[in-house]
């Protein structure tokens, strides 16, 4: 089935990019419903966010302000915990918990 | 604004037509298909702290959340269904 979607209001702002619902490409699209095995990055960036949440040094409110935050050419790209680390990334940089310089050392590490 | 909690289920609300994303950095949960939509109150689903304030790790009051229906044709033509249930914090509802 197509959806027509109803005109918004001829001057309205366009929608933000995160913003999907209701958006005839996506509701033209079938859901995959099917389990998906969960990698281990994944493990580990849920696991980084359940700590940070646990020491109140980020909430679930914000995790989810900075992956909106993401331009949205890497916001299609992304897997969905891609997305998750690079708004813990963003959110500790932010709030200075981490530096640019030791994220930089800490990666170049791995 | 309204006081808190001000719609009883069976109210007409409209969504405010507002676009704050337009404005700069926000987060709402809003969508945007609804703004300036109109539709019935179901239920007052309990206060809750505002997230468009904790995704910015700002005090966050508690607001009024509601379980808000409207008719799916109205907002797409050719849709199906009957009922279409979004939950809508109470400054995003004004009277209709």
């Amino acid at each position: 089935m197509t959806h027509q979607q109803a005109a918004p209001p001829p001057e309205g702002p366009p929608r933000a990019h995160h913003d999907m619902g209701g958006v005839p490409k996506f509701l033209c699209e079938g859901i995959d419903t099917e389990p998906h095995a969960l990698t281990e990055f994944d493990r580990t960036v849920d696991a980084l966010r359940g700590i940070l949440g646990a020491k109140g040094m980020m909430s679930v409110d914000e995790l989810r302000r900075g992956i909106e935050a993401i331009p949205e050419a890497d916001y299609l790209r992304l897997t969905y915990y891609e997305r998750w680390i690079r708004s813990i990334a963003d959110n500790l940089l932010a709030r200075g918990v981490v530096t640019e310089a030791e994220l930089r050392a800490a990666l170049d590490a791995a | 604004m309204l006081a808190p909690s001000s719609y009883k289920p069976g109210s007409a609300v409209r969504v405010r037509d507002d676009w704050p994303e337009a404005r700069g950095p926000c987060h709402i949960r809003t969508p945007h298909y609804l703004r300036g939509r109109t539709g019935r109150v179901v239920r007052h689903l309990g206060d809750f702290p505002n997230p468009e304030d904790l995704a910015f790790a700002r005090p966050a009051a508690r607001l009024p959340l509601y379980h808000v229906a409207f008719t799916p044709q109205s907002v797409w033509p050719d849709a199906g269904g009957t009922e279409l249930l979004v939950e809508l914090y109470e400054p995003w509802l004004e009277p209709a």
